[in-house]
């Protein structure tokens, strides 16, 4: 096993442990935090893929400023276990039920994958790069790069609209 | 309304210019003030190595005198009592007993003597109306105290040191005030004598 | 897959180095603490702390020994976990960026060229950005953790003011990138020795960035989060001994770190002034340059320091309302100004 081996295996065990604890942890503010360790997580995945810029953008968007204003709100809602609303039996089973499903999709959809021809550039590949990313961005995705900024422009009006009294 | 003096300002709120919209201006300006602060001089005194200098005519907290020989000059006659404006002291008097002649100067002595100093107002009276030079305004002031009671100066608090067995510590108490005022008295004296 | 070849003389040196970067900056928020009490005593006409040691010079040590021995208490608290967690946070997140700044050029020791940098990544000054975006947690976490409704609001307050005025911080960043072209802190720090500082280009962008940078570091005029006359003392009320040293030292450590981002960005690094570095080095040698360098971004990092300092004991803190209109609505326009005469002035020149 080689270096990478190993830190592969240790972050690949910490992203699921974390995001297992995401889902069973009972109090929200706990959740959020392991979600924070989960992105931390993915992010060391994305370093050793070669890719710092993605680790940092992911680090930067989802655990500095996206968990921030989870956090926020769930300490400000002040959510506690005695507060935690009663879900019915019936909800609880079609809960599951779906959730089966999307997991049957998930594997009939990963089962066919060829796993063996895909190999993981590890501390080689120069995709993650910020400049490769933003060649590509901006000459072969630049209509989809595009157009999702003006579908957050679109959310920030929207916000701004919403905010404003009357 | 007329005004009562011309020193008046009118302020006027005008809405503020651009100039002053953009707050640096005058962010600076704060700044500059508070820099040129570094080369001021400092008033500060340095306490324990450094004493501000008190005048010989300072009245500060009192002290009961003693004669040349050491003796306790008060005869509780309880004139600096009467005088008092903040009815600051109290005292009982007591009989002097035979053998006791080298502590009490007179037949009648204070058994007693307090000074509430959270009532004195150090207006120097019971000086002037003592007739046996006993109470003196030092030149010191009264030290901090945890404790109102601590306030309460009694006799042992007042007393000055033995000017015989610690003549050092009689001296730095008496400072320079009793003999100044002496020295005022004597050519007032002088003075009225000469007209 | 080969192994990865491990040098092992690379480790020693770097975790040398990273001993060395991270006890420097200790000592010098150390004596930050020092230097605040003593300039704002001089500022208000005062003589400062000058009992321990001559000029008191040893009154960090006296402060820090006091809040070692002081009673640790911890509050019935939602979770004592996080509360113990949350000062640890504060203080690493503001240790972790010193890691990207390059202290200083290299030393050439027994044939080997030492970098004054922990880890000159490509990525260096979104790094900066991602470590700054952390910090809100310690903030949030330990006001939270404190079970007191003033901790929350305080932390509450901390993180809005902080995610704030991070928006205007990394739109005055995208300026700066596009000038220098790279994200590489070795590389902003080379440009600027051989050519004229960033400053120079860039003089509003550093003004945003500079207000910025107090309200990062919770300086006054934007120290909203500890809000003394009505939130208590805000998110650090419940914490006592030294966990609260923490806090406190959390925000001296930021304040000398982003003093030494604005020096590596905007003045020159370890540039020394008026000097022409290749020929200072063939004088009087490589290694010496080096030093004169390191101490050269020292001096810089300090008049930063004093600056916070000065500012500290001049203007008022701002009220709430005022700090969110003066985030969104003047630097966020202002950055966004900047950036793009940036970009115009860019291309025209390129044409």
């Amino acid at each position: 096993m080689t270096i990478i081996q190993i830190l592969f295996w240790l972050l690949s065990a910490l992203v699921l442990l974390s995001a297992i604890m995401v889902v069973i942890n009972r109090h929200p503010v706990y959740s959020v935090i392991w979600l924070i360790i989960t992105f931390f997580g993915i992010s060391g995945h994305y370093i050793l893929l070669n890719a710092q810029f993605l680790a940092v953008v992911n680090i930067i968007v989802y655990a500095g400023a996206i968990m921030v204003l989870f956090l926020f709100v769930i300490m400000l809602m002040n959510l506690n276990k005695d507060m935690e609303p009663q879900k019915s039996k019936w909800l609880k089973l079609v809960g599951a039920i779906a959730c089966g499903c999307l997991l049957l999709v998930l594997i009939a959809a990963l089962k066919d994958i060829d796993i063996n021809n895909q190999i993981a550039e590890t501390n080689t590949g120069n995709i993650g790069l910020i400049e490769n990313l933003g060649t590509v961005l901006f000459t072969k995705y630049v209509i989809p790069f595009e157009i999702s900024s003006i579908l957050f422009l679109s959310a920030m009006i929207g916000a701004v609209v919403i905010g404003k009294k009357d | 309304m007329q005004a009562l003096t011309d020193k008046i300002k009118v302020l006027e709120r005008k809405p503020m210019t651009i100039g002053e919209r953009l707050y640096l201006p005058a962010i600076i300006k704060g700044m500059l003030i508070t820099f040129s602060h570094l080369f001021k001089k400092r008033p500060t005194i340095s306490y324990p190595e450094q004493k501000r200098y008190f005048p010989s005519v300072w009245r500060g907290v009192q002290i009961l005198n003693r004669d040349e020989e050491g003796r306790e000059r008060c005869t509780a006659c309880g004139l600096c009592a009467v005088a008092c404006p903040a009815e600051a002291i109290t005292m009982e008097g007591a009989e002097r007993m035979p053998g006791e002649e080298h502590l009490y100067k007179e037949e009648k002595y204070a058994a007693k003597y307090e000074i509430n100093m959270l009532r004195c107002i150090f207006c120097g009276l019971c000086e002037e109306a003592c007739p046996k030079d006993a109470i003196y305004l030092s030149q010191t002031f009264a030290p901090a105290n945890y404790h109102r009671k601590g306030f309460i100066y009694d006799k042992q608090d007042l007393l000055i040191p033995h000017p015989i067995e610690e003549p050092d510590r009689y001296k730095q108490a008496l400072g320079e005030r009793a003999t100044a005022l002496k020295q005022k008295a004597k050519t007032s004296e002088e003075e009225s004598m000469d007209n | 897959m080969d192994l990865m070849v491990i040098d092992i003389w690379l480790i020693i040196e770097k975790l040398a180095l990273v001993a060395i970067v991270v006890s420097i900056s200790l000592l010098i928020a150390m004596y930050s603490t020092y230097a605040e009490r003593k300039v704002a005593a001089y500022l208000q006409d005062r003589r400062g702390p000058n009992r321990a040691g001559p000029f008191g010079i040893l009154q960090p040590l006296a402060d820090g020994g006091k809040l070692f021995f002081k009673e640790e208490i911890i509050p019935l608290t939602s979770s004592k976990f996080l509360f113990v967690l949350g000062p640890a946070l504060a203080m690493i997140t503001a240790l972790m960026t010193s890691a990207v700044i390059p202290w200083g050029g290299t030393l050439n020791w027994f044939e080997r060229n030492i970098s004054l940098q922990i880890a000159d990544i490509n990525i260096g000054v979104l790094y900066i950005f991602g470590v700054i975006s952390l910090s809100v947690y310690g903030i949030m976490i330990g006001g939270w953790a404190s079970n007191n409704k003033f901790s929350l609001l305080a932390g509450i307050r901390g993180a809005s003011q902080m995610i704030s005025y991070e928006l205007a911080m990394g739109l005055t960043l995208i300026a700066l990138l596009m000038l220098t072209g790279s994200l590489k802190m070795s590389v902003i720090v080379e440009q600027q020795i051989n050519g004229p500082w960033n400053i120079v280009y860039q003089p509003l962008g550093f003004l945003v960035f500079f207000i910025c940078a107090l309200a990062e570091t919770n300086r006054t005029p934007f120290d909203l989060p500890e809000a003394e006359n009505e939130l208590n003392f805000g998110y650090h009320q419940e914490y006592s001994s030294m966990k609260l040293g923490f806090y406190l030292f959390a925000e001296y450590i930021a304040m000398f770190i982003s003093s030494a981002i604005m020096a590596t960005l905007y003045f020159g690094g370890y540039d020394i002034p008026f000097v022409n570095e290749s020929s200072l080095s063939a004088s009087i040698g490589h290694n010496l340059v080096t030093i004169l360098g390191g101490f050269a971004l020292l001096l810089k990092v300090s008049f930063f320091l004093f600056v916070f300092i000065w500012i500290r004991w001049t203007i008022p803190r701002f009220r709430y309302d005022q700090l969110m209109n003066l985030g969104w609505k003047k630097l966020i326009p202002l950055a966004l100004f900047n950036m793009v005469i940036t970009a115009v002035v860019i291309l025209l020149l390129d044409k």
